[in-house]
């Protein structure tokens, strides 16, 4: 193991990697906080990501112009939301089959169309991606700076979207009616709040923001789409939605505890470190399971979660 | 000086398929008074309320709200026109704090939640009516008596005008009751209107100002509550002069005449009694899900080749009766046995073996599968005994004869036995679960609500059944809230009121005010002369 | 919490063939889409069908290429059924797959010189405990701590695939094979008989069609009809006396141990020694075909045959017809959702 590779630029380096990487799971577990506390399992965030991850390059592609492909990225990810909401919330249908089929249906779709467009190329069509931001004064903090505020637009936006979520969910009315119909649809009926109209938001958001999620991986990573680019990244943002316990600050921990992973399996290798790189690799899941047992025993989920609401009780 | 009236209902009538659970009612509530609404199981109080809190729609009638005629089609609507509603299953956001769910769904003109202001406003209105309640304690952390005074801070603080209580003492300590009876005096003192629904007969007397009963989706009797007495309130509930005892007489106990007759005298030796008991219970506490008491010291038996019936209105304790003494619900204190064996530990399993058959009380959720069809509908318990399966695969064409026998016997209305049974209508998959009990000549069979939804003539069948199996020599325990049924079945009638035993009466001594008075809350021994 | 047991899972005895009429239903409406979607994008949907068509059937070496696919779609879609038909979401078929191949391939490598009589068996029976263990894990996870089953199968499918890389990449790796990620092969006489000249057809498929007979026989089976009454309401298999938790562990196991079986086939049948990608995207496949052959042992076979079709058919119209073989998925994906909403299509009301 080189050990002399260990300087301090290159520990701010990975951890600076980590954010970075951590960026398209924190968007997508973000928003499907909002969708699992409303009590909707999304399975269909990798497909969402996938499609949106097209959206953003076709978008940004066809119009020379990076926003727009931000923009469309997120418009991908709501009318997929939608059809998530529409076979969960008003066909009542199973959540879990629904999830599956939409991430199958995305990931085929997002190929396809990518296909379609351009054919099969030896060299890839690719875009320039967002150009790193420093942050003036901020970015020349030692240690912290190059962390986190050496960063691309859409890393920023990111990570001012934790604090955001937070407010949105904990400190109005909108976070709390959607609260309240994951947990007690019932008591949210009586007491006025559209049960249904406040769970297609939800999955509105998340459709979003997982949009944005697949979205960054090609404007603000890799300036290229390739297929199944995501994976897996989807349902580790689910994992980190529960790993969370279904917070957007804790979620923002979560996403940097993968992001750090993948970031730490990189330098590891660069080190010639004597642990094998795909045990490392495993260790996020490892954790989600164990986190997960621990969250399940003392019931935390919402109370309401993946059970369609039918008023009355009737069924 | 007459009272205001609030609300009017007028001509109220609703139906629910093969029932009529309001019969053109005409009610009015007055501004300034606690209005006691009195009635059986079934007998449309619930129904009539939540039609009024917009749960439901009427078939016909029409409701009018300070002398407007109003349609109420959501609780929105109701809580529009200041009307609140306590249910009996409470409808809370455990987790969130008090004020959170007081002020969920409520706009105050800014998108941001001001928790600080809110809780100061839900104190203010808490202080106004004396209701003790912390507005930042969270829900999931209140005992029920706490949570139930969030339900009604919630609707005082939207400015309900009149606020309906379902079974509010239902789940109360005697404490708790009386300060609910406090703090609704104090409501009624500032103008408000409270409905009480209830089947507790002191508790009538006491808190209400007016009181009016409903039987059969009928209203019976309405009075100022100071020109009655609790026995003319029983008597009204229950709706039979003393004289209509005689089962002969009863279109239900035609059928039954020679039947049981020879029952004999109530066994009054206890200890012979308890040695030859087909089921024994001593002692039994039972916790229900909220982690209250709802069985409380419980003692009884039954003999083989009698009927024991048990008396009193749903949530007394009899769901959790009848689930621990089949294993389906532990218990803290107390022993069951089924004859000679303890079976205190037993799991539903063991009492399948040992041949006690259960009629559960819900048909649909728990006693069949509907999707499936009805052979294997029939075999649900006894699948894995001998015709039935051999060195574990199933021989179908004997599950398809059993069954077969089975829908002859008892009369079951369907083209086969290969049909889902969710085809079959309610009486007859009642039949269909009464025969699969029946088919295996338990000793021991718990009949919960039985008859509960059936037309006269399933429930007609049914009674003569549970009468053969009686002659046959089983004991048969049958849960009711079905007087009649339990009129013309029982040997012996004991009454189940807050978990606990009021007494028990052997048919020819029962007679009908007695019976509305212990399932009121009057213990047998307080029965006094009548007035 | 629990996932909603869906009661449309459950198959009367008989009458599957007018169960299967709005499967086909789905499937004719996702091609329809499906070739809409190329049309509007300029290729021709008859020539890319034709391609797909003649890719899986054209030749006898294609068909029975479509019959290889379909051996690992039809066990796979067997296991799921088995947990399906239980309420119990376990979307870990990739993970068990990949679990039965390195336990199997393990067992072939460590013990390679017992007698072969020895030797065969154990290769089977290793695949199916290393299936078994993985599944059942997420059982006894559920049975006992209530986590959610898609999560923990989904973890574990990752983790699987990481744990196959490890291996073949350390200490399964061929030490002759030039740092390739693979294990050393397994010893020829092992290698599954194949069943026809030429093409890789070989018993593995024979083991699919009896799994299919075997689950027939569960499903007549009282284990088999205890699986069902907990998949359709665990409050009246409570009531009637039977053990939730051990029913739901024991159907996690099940399902594993035949999801190993794939995993057997696909190295002993086919690859013949360890490798990376030996399983790739048959998890979610295995989902759809399950359902779309309404979880009954002949639709799901019917319904793989089909599956495999569109994937042998897919990478030829790739060649031939220059359509790209994500049209398949595009094809799974509404079928899944119509499966879904054809509930709502068909009778108007939601399921």
């Amino acid at each position: 193991m080189n050990i002399d590779l260990i300087t301090v630029a290159f520990v701010t380096g990975v951890l600076a990697a980590s954010v970075r990487l951590a960026t398209p799971i924190l968007l997508t577990a973000v928003g499907e906080v909002f969708t699992e506390r409303a009590g909707i399992l999304n399975l269909g965030l990798e497909g969402t990501m996938l499609m949106g991850a097209l959206g953003g390059f076709l978008g940004a592609y066809w119009t020379g112009n990076l926003w727009i492909g931000v923009l469309a990225a997120m418009v991908t990810g709501v009318i997929f939301g939608l059809l998530m909401g529409f076979i969960s919330i008003t066909v009542k249908a199973n959540q879990v089959v629904a999830g599956l089929g939409i991430t199958i249906l995305g990931s085929g779709l997002s190929t396809l169309m990518f296909r379609l467009a351009f054919g099969l190329r030896s060299t890839p069509p690719t875009l320039d991606i967002f150009p790193t931001v420093p942050i003036p004064l901020l970015s020349d903090l030692p240690g912290l700076g190059p962390v986190l505020f050496e960063h691309n637009a859409l890393v920023y936006l990111a990570l001012i979207l934790v604090p955001i979520a937070a407010l949105l969910l904990y400190r109005t009315h909108f976070g709390l009616a959607i609260r309240a119909v994951g947990e007690s649809p019932d008591a949210a009926d009586t007491r006025g709040v559209n049960v249904s109209l406040t769970r297609y938001l939800s999955v509105i958001i998340g459709g979003a923001l997982a949009g944005l999620g697949g979205g960054y991986l090609v404007l603000g990573s890799l300036g290229l789409f390739w297929t199944q680019m995501t994976a897996g990244r989807g349902f580790i943002a689910i994992a980190v939605v529960v790993f969370s316990k279904w917070d957007p600050v804790r979620a923002l921990l979560g996403a940097l505890v993968f992001g750090f992973a993948s970031a730490l399996q990189i330098s590891l290798q660069t080190l010639r470190v004597p642990i094998a790189s795909e045990l490392l690799l495993m260790l996020p899941y490892i954790v989600t399971i164990l986190v997960l047992i621990s969250v399940s025993r003392r019931a935390e989920f919402p109370g309401a979660f993946v059970v369609p609401y039918y008023r009355g009780g009737e069924k | 000086m007459a009272p205001e009236i609030l609300v009017q209902m007028k001509g109220i009538t609703k139906r629910f398929p093969g029932v009529l659970a309001n019969d053109r009612i005409d009610l009015e509530f007055c501004a300034g008074q606690v209005h006691g609404l009195l009635g059986e199981n079934g007998a449309g109080k619930t129904t009539l309320m939540n039609i009024l809190f917009g749960l439901y729609t009427p078939d016909d009638g029409e409701i009018s709200v300070n002398g407007q005629s109003v349609v109420i089609n959501s609780p929105t609507a109701a809580i529009a026109l200041g009307i609140g509603m306590v249910h009996q299953h409470y409808r809370l956001v455990r987790p969130f704090t008090v004020t959170e769910n007081i002020i969920l769904g409520l706009d105050d003109g800014s998108p941001l939640l001001n928790l600080k202001t809110a809780a100061c406003g839900v104190a203010e209105v808490a202080e106004q009516y004396s209701i003790r309640i912390d507005p930042l304690a969270r829900v999931e952390e209140l005992s029920v008596g706490e949570q139930q005074r969030v339900e009604i801070l919630n609707s005082l603080y939207r400015d309900a005008k009149i606020l309906i209580l379902d079974e509010p003492t239902a789940v109360l300590t005697p404490q708790e009751a009386d300060e609910l009876a406090v703090a609704l005096r104090g409501m009624v003192e500032q103008g408000k209107t409270v409905v009480f629904i209830s089947h507790k007969l002191d508790e009538v007397i006491k808190v209400t100002d007016q009181v009016t009963v409903l039987r059969a989706g009928r209203k019976v009797f309405t009075s100022l509550t100071s020109d009655t007495s609790k026995n003319q309130l029983a008597r009204e509930m229950i709706g039979r002069k003393p004289s209509d005892l005689k089962r002969t007489e009863s279109a239900f106990t035609m059928a039954l005449v020679g039947a049981g007759e020879e029952g004999g005298p109530a066994h009054h030796d206890k200890e012979t009694a308890e040695t030859q008991a087909a089921l024994t219970v001593r002692d039994l506490h039972v916790r229900d899900d909220r982690g209250l008491l709802a069985v409380r010291g419980m003692n009884f038996n039954i003999q083989p080749g009698k009927i024991l019936g048990i008396a009193g209105v749903d949530g007394n304790g009899q769901r959790e009766l009848a689930e621990a003494i089949t294993g389906q619900r532990r218990f803290d204190r107390g022993q069951v046995w089924v004859a000679r064996e303890e079976s205190t530990d037993w799991a539903p399993r063991d009492y399948i073996e040992h041949n006690v058959a259960v009629i559960t009380e819900d048909r649909q959720a728990e006693g069949l599968i509907l999707n499936f069809d009805v052979s294997r509908n029939a075999v649900l318990k006894i699948f894995r005994r001998k015709p039935f399966a051999h060195r574990g695969l199933l021989n179908v064409s004997s599950i398809v004869t059993f069954a077969q026998e089975l829908i002859e016997t008892f009369d079951v209305m369907t083209p086969g036995p290969h049909v889902a049974a969710s085809t079959l209508s309610g009486g007859n998959q009642q039949k269909l679960v009464l025969a699969r009990e029946l088919s295996q000549s338990p000793a021991l069979i718990i009949a919960n609500k039985p008859t509960r939804g059936l037309d006269i003539g399933a429930a007609a069948y049914i009674h003569q059944k549970l009468a053969d199996e009686r002659a046959r020599g089983a004991a048969i325990l049958l849960i009711s809230g079905d007087l009649d049924e339990l009129l013309s079945l029982s040997d012996r009638i004991l009454v189940m009121f807050d978990g606990q035993n009021m007494g028990a009466l052997p048919l020819e001594e029962t007679d009908l005010e007695k019976i509305g008075l212990m399932m009121g809350g009057t213990p047998q021994s307080d029965l006094g002369d009548r007035r | 919490m629990t996932a909603n047991a869906d009661s449309e899972n459950q198959v009367p005895w008989k009458n599957i063939w007018a169960r299967l009429y709005p499967a086909a239903f789905s499937l004719l409406l996702a091609l329809l889409i499906s070739g809409l979607l190329l049309l509007v994008s300029g290729r021709d949907p008859i020539a890319a069908y034709k391609g797909l068509l003649s890719g899986a059937f054209g030749t006898g070496n294609r068909f029975t290429e479509t019959l290889v696919k379909m051996t690992p779609f039809l066990i796979l879609a067997i296991s799921v059924s088995v947990s399906f038909r239980c309420g119990v979401w376990n979307i870990g078929a990739e993970g068990q797959l990949i679990l039965g191949a390195i336990a199997s391939t393990w067992a072939a490598l460590t013990f390679g010189a017992l007698p072969l009589g020895f030797l065969a068996p154990l290769t089977i029976i290793a695949a199916i405990i290393g299936g078994a263990i993985w599944s059942g894990i997420a059982g006894a996870l559920k049975a006992y701590f209530n986590a959610n089953e898609v999560i923990t199968t989904s973890m574990l499918n990752f983790i699987a695939v990481y744990f196959l890389a490890y291996l073949v990449n350390g200490p399964l790796m061929d030490p002759e094979g030039f740092n390739f990620p693979q294990s050393p092969l397994i010893r020829e006489s092992l290698e599954l008989p194949r069943l026809l000249q030429g093409g890789r057809l070989n018993i593995a498929f024979i083991v699919a069609l009896l799994l299919v007979a075997g689950a027939l026989f569960y499903w007549r089976s009282a284990q088999g009809f205890r699986t069902e009454i907990v998949g359709a309401s665990r409050r009246v298999a409570r009531h009637v006396g039977l053990n939730v938790k051990s029913n739901i562990i024991l159907v996690t196991v099940i399902s594993g141990g035949i999801a190993g079986i794939a995993g057997w086939g696909e190295i002993f049948g086919i690859h013949l020694r360890l490798i990376e990608a030996i399983s790739v995207g048959m998890g979610s496949l295995a989902v759809v075909v399950a359902l779309l052959g309404e979880l009954h042992p002949i639709g799901m076979a019917v319904s793989a045959f089909l599956f495999a079709a569109l994937v042998v058919g897919g990478n030829a119209m790739e060649r031939n017809a220059g359509v790209p073989f994500a049209l398949v998925d595009v094809i799974q994906g509404i079928i899944i959702l119509l499966i879904l909403a054809r509930s709502f299509i068909f009778r108007g009301r939601p399921s």
